[in-house]
């Protein structure tokens, strides 16, 4: 287990990578599969829009309309915006607190390849007798009405995925909890750290129920009970409940982390400390707090009475308050600063107006009466494009460019990811915008045509133009990705010139043990407060350089989650009646699960240690790699 | 941490459990996830009521007509009997003393094995009457629920076995005590678990 560097060839570097617990590897695994899954929503969404280009348009059967915005909805929020969040999550927090991994890497790696396997499960419908078609909220009432195997990929999908992301937010808690440097007090904790610990509480809190959901829904559909069935005493509301206590704080779970890359990127290139510290802190934990108080505003048309629905609107109008507190915080970070115009700050930038549009149409749908009239319109589908797209997304593009030297050690091209932003931010514009009026105007979400004399053909069509733009936007992206890397113009530590935080005082890529020697923080902005005070090093140290332990590699991840993928199967074929062998497939499949559990169980797994020698080599060396 | 490292009753640390930062890790996650598991549970107790005593029109099965106390009283017995003797187990742990420790988990695996059988015969009891999973609303929930909690008495039984059999030769270390701490909460929480179910279940479904 040495540290000395060698040229690994291909079949050596796979097998490192199914193998490797490092949480910077991970978040590379994270951000290419997760950027995988964008593109595959992304061209969903595309075939949405060539659908509803024009009135009356045959480009999608009905029938096929519905599976594509299911998957759409579905791979965008579980497969694509949460795992790439969870890779820069993964690549920076544990940097930003002084640490060498997260606390449990062996558990960091079966996160991520539950999620994977779930992923590849939920999209191999596509393949294997049609996809899901209930909408990515799978309402029971329609779900169980399903035909095929479609609803069934998506409650085992994302059953499997999920446990992922909870593993992966539990990890996450307890790094930041136990594995802070010396001097990293609760209070000097980047923001994008602080949001990473209240989106990871939330994870915590929020995926159970829509597990429990899942398993009712498997039940249901495959074992013959009855949550849901209504004639045997069931009853749907039950899924929306849980469905919307999951689904609400998801939407903080994706945006908070969203705030943190933006508030970084607001005090870098604005070249101050952030206005307003520990107001955002407040209002980041209180977003979180209320995130869970809100779930029933999806549910004002149910019909669950006044008081129901007005203490639940109450509760949403003010989430607004934090929300808004954030605002004023940004724009008072950037008032007097030194600002210089980069690809992530103009992102930020773009995000305030954006995120603040998205944000008055949803306190205008926290209106209850007003919400009859919005709910299940082409108004509701421009609200939530503009906060996850204009949150969400942007803060993801904003921050593969602010993060890219420091995961992969290379500069995307500033130039092309100024035409990648204003393509993508024109054409978000262009798409979205306008549906607040088709709403208005009265066209209904998820109908997959519209006729020639209801009015609404052109704006569709700018809509739909707007799209265009969008897609442009993503491939200018990809072209400087591709180009970035055959460059390779390797960048040092501070690539930016202005990074404030702990992840900017070690190389990019940071060797495997991050820190040689922990570093001591003695304020927020630990690492601006060294330059400030001319320390070149960029850190004081809290102790002597010394061994270091390290995690073993494990293949045991990669074969439980194979385990959980194999059973789904069983349990996908179980009741078709006429399929005998899908009960073994069933049990083959959870014996490998807990079978490499047990594995897990007693096999003693001490970790090693890279010796003081070998850390002064690398400093020589330059040796980043590891082994 | 040397895992090869002998300790004396004297020179084992007070909490051995939280003693090195694998133990702290492992002691914050697994209360964090024992978080989740509540949360779980909470949303399967909701469901239940919301399901109680629903089925078909016509159905003849209610809470107040199906459950018998006796029998799920000396269950709640054994299983509460059972924590207690996990913790003499625990306090034995802490003092080093590793062949009562495992006397006592023993003890626990027998209880909680005892209780697993008698509510397998509970099940078997009200599928004969006619209750099946697939019978109603009402059954599902029920046996989704409590089944729910007997799946993690199974598991939190294997993983003591497990833990028994894998270290019966070399004794306590500061590797394995955290383990042997962590199955033992596990097995708190399923305790307080049943107390719930006990309560909403049989005691609220007795009275109607």
């Amino acid at each position: 287990m040495s540290s000395i560097a060698q040229k690994k060839g291909f079949g050596a570097t796979i097998w490192d990578f199914m193998t490797t617990v490092d949480h910077k590897k991970i978040a590379i695994l994270y951000l290419i599969s997760g950027g995988f899954f964008f593109l595959v929503g992304g061209i969903e969404a595309m075939m949405i829009r060539i659908q509803l280009a024009k009135a009356g348009n045959d480009f999608l059967s009905a029938g096929l309309y519905n599976e594509i915005i299911t998957m759409h909805g579905t791979t965008m929020i579980f497969l694509a915006s949460m795992p790439i969040l969870l890779a820069f999550m993964n690549a920076i927090m544990p940097l930003q607190i002084g640490a060498r991994d997260v606390a449990f890497p062996f558990l960091n790696s079966l996160g991520f390849w539950l999620f994977f396997f779930g992923g590849i499960f939920l999209n191999l419908s596509w393949f294997m007798g049609g996809a899901p078609d209930a909408g990515w909220t799978n309402y029971a009432s329609l779900a169980l009405a399903s035909e095929g195997h479609g609803i069934d990929f998506y409650t085992l999908g994302l059953t499997i995925s999920g446990f992922g992301t909870l593993i992966a937010g539990i990890n996450f808690l307890v790094t930041i909890i136990n594995m802070r440097a010396p001097g990293m007090t609760y209070m000097r904790m980047p923001l994008f750290t602080w949001t990473t610990f209240v989106a990871s509480a939330l994870i915590l809190l929020a995926f159970p129920p829509l597990t429990v959901g899942l398993f009712f829904m498997v039940f249901d559909r495959l074992f013959g009970a009855s949550f849901f069935a209504v004639e045997m005493g069931g009853n749907t509301i039950i899924w929306e409940h849980l469905f919307w206590i999951f689904g609400h704080p998801e939407v903080y779970i994706l945006i908070l982390p969203a705030f943190g890359i933006f508030s970084e990127i607001f005090a870098i290139f604005s070249r101050k400390r952030l206005f307003g510290y520990t107001a955002l802190v407040f209002a980041t934990i209180l977003i979180g707090f209320y995130g869970f108080m809100v779930w029933a505003h999806h549910m004002f048309t149910v019909g669950l009475g006044p008081t129901a629905n007005a203490v639940f609107a109450l509760a949403t109008m003010i989430i607004a308050v934090p929300t808004g507190i954030k605002i004023f915080n940004w724009l008072l970070t950037i008032w007097g600063g030194s600002i210089s115009f980069t690809t992530p700050m103009i992102y930020a930038v773009a995000f305030i107006p954006s995120f603040v549009a998205g944000g008055v149409t949803g306190v205008m749908q926290a209106i209850a009466p007003l919400d009859y009239q919005l709910h299940d319109s082409y108004f509701i589908v421009a609200h939530f494009h503009y906060v996850i797209v204009g949150g969400v997304v942007l803060a993801i593009l904003a921050g593969t460019h602010l993060y890219w030297p420091k995961m992969f050690g290379t500069m995307l091209s500033e130039k092309l990811g100024k035409w990648t932003f204003w393509f993508f931010f024109i054409g978000f514009h262009l798409t979205f915008f306008i549906q607040h009026f088709l709403g208005l105007m009265g066209m209904p979400r998820r109908v997959y045509t519209f006729g020639a004399d209801q009015g609404w053909d052109l704006f569709n069509a700018i809509s739909s133009a707007g799209a265009i733009f969008m897609a442009i936007g993503v491939i200018i992206l990809l072209v400087n990705v591709v180009m970035t890397t055959i460059k390779n113009e390797r960048v040092g530590n501070d690539p930016w010139g202005d990074g404030r935080t702990l992840e900017w005082a070690i190389p990019s890529p940071p060797p495997f043990y991050n820190f040689a020697q922990t570093p001591l923080v003695r304020g927020l902005d630990s690492f601006w407060i060294e330059k400030m005070e001319g320390n070149k090093k960029g850190m004081i140290f809290a102790e002597p350089l010394g061994d270091i332990h390290m995690p073993n590699n494990s293949f045991i991840p990669f074969v439980m989650s194979l385990g959980m993928f194999v059973a789904s199967f069983g349990a996908l074929y179980f009741l078709d009646g006429d399929k005998p062998w899908a009960l073994a497939v069933l049990v083959i499949g959870l014996l490998i699960t807990f079978g490499s559990m047990l594995v897990r169980s007693l096999k003693d797994d001490l970790g090693f240690h890279i010796t003081k020698a070998e850390l002064l080599k690398d400093a020589k060396g330059g040796n980043t790699d590891g082994h | 941490m040397d895992i090869n490292q002998r300790y004396t009753p004297q020179s084992w640390p007070e909490h051995p459990e939280t003693a090195t930062m694998e133990g702290k890790n492992k002691f914050i996650g697994f209360w964090l996830l024992l978080a989740a598991e509540t949360v779980t549970f909470a949303s399967l107790f909701a469901t239940y009521l919301a399901l109680k005593d629903k089925g078909p029109s016509g159905m003849e099965f209610s809470a107040a007509g199906l459950f018998e106390l006796p029998l799920v009283f000396a269950m709640t017995m054994i299983l509460l009997t059972s924590s207690l003797t996990s913790v003499y187990a625990m306090y034995h742990m802490k003092n080093h003393n590793f062949k009562a420790m495992q006397a006592w988990l023993g003890i626990t695996v027998l209880l909680g094995a005892t209780f697993l059988g008698l509510e397998i015969y509970e099940f078997n009891h009200y599928v004969h009457l006619g209750f099946g999973y697939t019978n109603s609303a009402f059954s599902s929930a029920f046996y989704t629920l409590v089944g729910t909690h007997g799946a993690h008495v199974l598991f939190g039984l294997s993983w003591f076995i497990a833990l028994m059999l894998r270290n019966a030769k070399r004794g306590l270390n500061m590797y394995n005590a955290p383990k042997f701490y962590l199955a033992s909460l596990y097995w708190h929480f399923i305790d307080v678990v049943w107390v719930f179910i006990f309560t909403v279940v049989y005691l609220m479904g007795v009275i109607g």
